[in-house]
């Protein structure tokens, strides 16, 4: 028996605004608890949420980002419920009139290559607080730094087929809401949160089985491995004649398991109606068209153009448009001078594995442009090239200069040359008789030699020709 | 008199009227604080005016506690919009004043600290819920004083007292620091001795505020030049208003009204609002289920009465917390709310309540571009009525503001002048008006003031 999984993910992610949903606190990330509060997002009697239009601006790039029809009118509804880390006893949230619908987002499937994810519905809301079990024994806190801060909910249709293919939404979202500036999405700083909605079915049925949601997990890797324990547990359950309850499943990340909520965390009635201290969402279509101006290219069309512009393979360019920043580095390094391909390997390799380290790029574009080119026209070898780099990256300086100073200039003039290659001869009789004897592929052992004893500088090209005559000479 | 002569002469008022328990937070040092204050800056327009604050509205220097227990010795970290423009314009915070509790009632009963009693007769209700404001105005202690309006609470009370009692259009005045009970309803409205007062204070406190995203686009309402007469006006006399049962007191004392405006120059026609009928219905179910989801913050988390030792668990919390300091009437209307918004019952209850208000608001805009300037209605069926009449009936309590819902759903401006007296009991009438005309509704009610005397019997 074959079995199709089907899984929706909603996804929860902090915009980057400086302040909070509906009031002037900071929303920053890593305080002291309870600092960034003020009576709007303490929920004191009286208090009155004012709606934050960085906000509104940062969700309608993210839904045009996605493709998303951005509505003209759309209502903040209260979302009813008990919890000690909700001020209000409700969230502001949007219900039966969301920001924006209908989008689709490109991913690369691992099994089924490049296909289009459908975007139910983007909608605004403001975020919970914390509550903090470890803190005090037998107690909870409660932070209400986070009340308050703006998210944007993403509800995916039901189109992925994989946990592999959930994750690579996931990671094709971020890029996307990245690129966006809608926010940094950062998962360990609880900046994107998912839930996803599985279900599986006999394949060839069209009719969707019943779906479980599968929540609390804190990473790429973890929403697969969920995934897969819960797509696993409900094909173990219909394989010996059992059926699927819709539960919450909460991932336990040290046992790789998933365990059903229990029920009393669960099953509310959220008594939705629309918030009446908040008008309806006007956004009129020419505001709509400056957010739309105001996204940079996207990843999508980033990966295109550089294929094109630049004549890049496919895996290239999508490694590269992977990072904004590498991206235009890449690029102004080509405007610099370099060879596009030899670039790209740089960027990928060198500047990749610094940026990854520090987070910050090593050296000038203009500098690896010019230290590309150096390369090129046979000035420095690859390996000097790479000494060049790390100077540069350790001590700046401008590259030309800097392998001057290192004594890494390749020489071609053939008296230098001559006395390098005399000195090897000389130094190894036993395999200058044996090419002459007939085994030729010792000249790679005799070039290797000289250019040791060059330490790099001899240029390999020149060295050749001057080896071969004194080899038959 | 000198602004401390004025602090102290509001204590001795103050003082003097306390069996009428209309006052729940007061002191002869706030008082004293207040006229130095007053001293210290430049005399604003209301020129150290003392006024009386419903206690649903947040003061730094006095508590909070909208008369409920859930919120005794609550003290508010931050001022209200409205309280802080008072007060720059030459405002006196005289009192924080007694409130059906979270101003869920009619008569002023339903405080968790007492009954506020009529200040003509102790045996009486003053109305509600703003009753503590509007019988402090009443009993000469304040010539002004802020009630808040959901359905009728200023309105009525000043009817029951004898009082002017201005609701203005919704979103004139911030809400900003009014502790919610229905959101969409809640406006703070002003009692005044007379129409010049209220119109001061209410244009004091009016105006656009960038922390309330419901208030009207518009600067502070200017006060209104009154008018000497009401020629050139049409007002309506909507028939719904005038049911065969009105109290007679009532009729006669409107009739006379009616007359006076006549006599001032205005022309008067019957009119028709067809689905004010189902006002106080509509009403009582949009107002509970906003109060249902603005009352949920009182859960004992943050704020609230000293937690009790030993719970098990946060549930427990909530409902000692809850259970305890919610009076009945709020604890019925928290009910009716969950209850209309639940799923299932959204659409029967709380949609149809949605379009039934749309229709409601829609009457009163086609009476307007009838050019019809004005309306004109009793502000109540009877004269006030007896502490406990109705406390048994919630229904008949309900009732009591039959006249004055229509219009908080509406959201237009209306207030109660007193027009005569039924049994040595106040009459009040209602002008509406179109939404925005707060200020020439103002002017009009100024002509009809002078042209009538509160206090004389009608019949």
């Amino acid at each position: 028996m074959t079995w199709e999984t089907v899984i929706g993910l909603e996804v929860h992610v902090q915009l980057g605004t400086r302040t909070k949903m509906f009031c002037g606190c900071a929303a920053l990330y890593g305080e002291d608890p309870n600092t960034n509060v003020c009576p709007v997002c303490l929920g004191l009697p009286g208090a009155l949420p004012a709606p934050n239009a960085e906000a509104i601006a940062l969700g309608t790039r993210a839904a045009l980002a996605l493709n998303c029809t951005v509505h003209p009118v759309s209502i903040f509804a209260r979302k009813n419920y008990f919890y000690p880390d909700l001020p209000k006893g409700y969230q502001i949230s949007q219900f039966d009139r969301p920001l924006a619908t209908g989008g689709r987002l490109v991913i690369e499937s691992p099994e089924r290559g490049t296909l289009e994810v459908g975007i139910t519905r983007l909608h605004l809301e403001e975020d919970a607080g914390k509550s903090i079990h470890d803190r005090f024994p037998g107690l909870t806190a409660v932070d209400l730094n986070r009340a308050g801060v703006p998210l944007a909910e993403i509800v995916s249709e039901p189109d992925l087929r994989s946990p592999g293919e959930a994750r690579a939404y996931l990671t094709a979202l971020k890029q996307v809401l990245v690129y966006a500036g809608a926010g940094d999405c950062s998962m360990e700083k609880g900046h994107l949160r998912v839930d996803g909605n599985i279900s599986v079915r006999r394949r060839g049925e069209t009719r969707l089985g019943t779906k479980t949601e599968v929540k609390n997990v804190n990473s790429f890797a973890n929403i697969e491995r969920a995934l897969i324990s819960e797509r696993d547990r409900q094909i173990a359950l219909l394989e010996a004649g059992g059926r699927v309850t819709q539960v919450t499943m909460l991932f336990n990340a040290a046992s790789g398991q998933v365990r059903p909520m229990r029920s009393k965390e669960e099953s509310h009635d959220y008594r939705y109606f629309p918030d009446p201290d908040l008008p309806p969402l006007v956004l009129p279509p020419e505001w709509v068209e400056t957010q739309r101006q105001a996204l940079p290219e996207l990843p999508g069309a980033k990966i295109a153009r550089l294929e094109s512009q630049y004549g890049l393979p496919g895996y290239d360019a999508r490694v590269l448009a992977g990072e904004v920043a590498l991206a235009d580095y890449y690029e102004a390094t080509v405007a610099a001078g370099a060879d596009p391909k030899a670039a790209a390997n740089w960027v990928m390799t060198e500047v990749m594995t610094a940026w990854n380290e520090t987070g910050s790029l090593p050296v000038p574009a203009a500098s690896l442009g010019a230290l590309i080119t150096l390369v090129k026209d046979g000035t420095l070898s690859l390996q000097a090239a790479k000494k060049v780099f790390a100077e540069v990256r350790s001590s700046g300086g401008e590259p030309r200069g800097v392998a001057e100073r290192l004594g890494l200039i390749q020489v071609r003039d053939e008296s230098a040359l001559e006395e390098w290659v005399d000195a090897v001869v000389a130094a190894h009789p036993d395999e200058v008789a044996r090419y002459r004897a007939g085994e030729t592929k010792l000249v790679g052992f005799l070039v290797g030699q000289i250019m040791k004893r060059s330490q790099g500088k001899a240029d390999p090209k020149g060295v050749q020709p001057v080896l071969l005559r004194r080899l038959q000479s | 008199m000198s602004l401390r002569a004025l602090g102290a002469d509001t204590a001795a008022r103050l003082r003097a009227a306390e069996s009428l328990n209309a006052v729940l937070h007061w002191s002869e040092a706030h008082l004293e604080h207040e006229a130095a204050r007053l001293e210290a800056g430049p005399l604003g327009p209301l020129g150290g005016m003392p006024v009386a604050v419903k206690d649903n509205i947040v003061t730094l220097d006095l508590p909070t506690t909208c008369a409920s227990r859930i919120l005794e010795g609550y003290v508010s970290p931050y001022e209200a919009t409205a309280i802080r423009r008072l007060r720059a314009a030459g405002g006196m915070v005289a009192a924080k004043t007694n409130l059906d509790e979270f101003a869920m009632g009619s008569s002023t009963e339903h405080s968790a600290f007492g009954r506020v009693h009529h200040p003509l007769d102790p045996a009486l209700v003053p109305g509600g819920s703003s009753g503590g404001s509007g019988a402090l105005v009443a009993a000469g202690v304040v010539p002004a004083a802020l009630g808040s309006e959901t359905g009728g609470s200023v309105r009525q009370p000043a009817a029951f007292c004898g009082v002017v009692g201005v609701k203005p259009s919704y979103g004139r005045v911030s809400r900003f620091g009014l502790v919610a009970f229905g959101s969409s309803l809640d406006c703070i409205s002003v009692f005044g001795r007379t129409v010049s007062d209220a119109a001061r204070v209410l244009s004091a406190i009016s105006g656009e505020d960038p922390r309330d995203a419901t208030t009207l686009a518009e600067p502070p309402m200017p006060v209104p030049e009154p008018r000497a007469d009401l020629k050139g006006l049409t007002i309506g006399l909507p028939k719904e208003y005038f049911p065969p049962d009105l109290d007679p007191g009532v009729r006669a004392g409107m009739d006379r009204a009616i007359a006076r405006i006549r006599d001032l120059g205005a022309r008067t026609v019957e009119v028709s609002l067809p689905h004010s009928p189902y006002a106080v219905p509509t009403y009582y179910i949009l107002a509970p289920a906003e109060a249902s989801a603005n009352l949920a913050r009182y859960d004992g988390v943050r704020y609230g009465p000293p937690r009790p030792a030993g719970l098990p668990d946060v549930r427990a919390l909530y409902q000692a917390t809850r259970g305890h300091g919610f009076g009945p009437e709020v604890r019925r209307r928290i009910l009716i709310g969950t209850y209309v918004l639940s799923a299932g019952y959204y659409e029967a209850y709380y949609g149809k309540a949605q379009r039934m208000r749309a229709r409601i608001a829609d009457d009163f805009s086609q009476v307007f571009a009838t050019g019809i300037d004005l309306l004109f209605t009793p502000t109540t069926p009877t004269p006030a009525f007896r502490a406990g009449e109705k406390t048994e009936d919630p229904v008949q309590m309900y009732l009591a503001d039959i006249f004055v819902c229509a219009v908080s759903l509406a959201g237009l401006p209306g207030m109660s002048l007193p027009i005569g007296r039924s049994g040595g009991l106040p009459i009040g009438g209602q002008l509406i008006a179109p939404y925005g005309a707060d200020g020439p509704m103002l002017a009009a009610a100024a002509a009809l003031e002078r042209g009538l005397d509160p206090t004389e019997e009608v019949r």
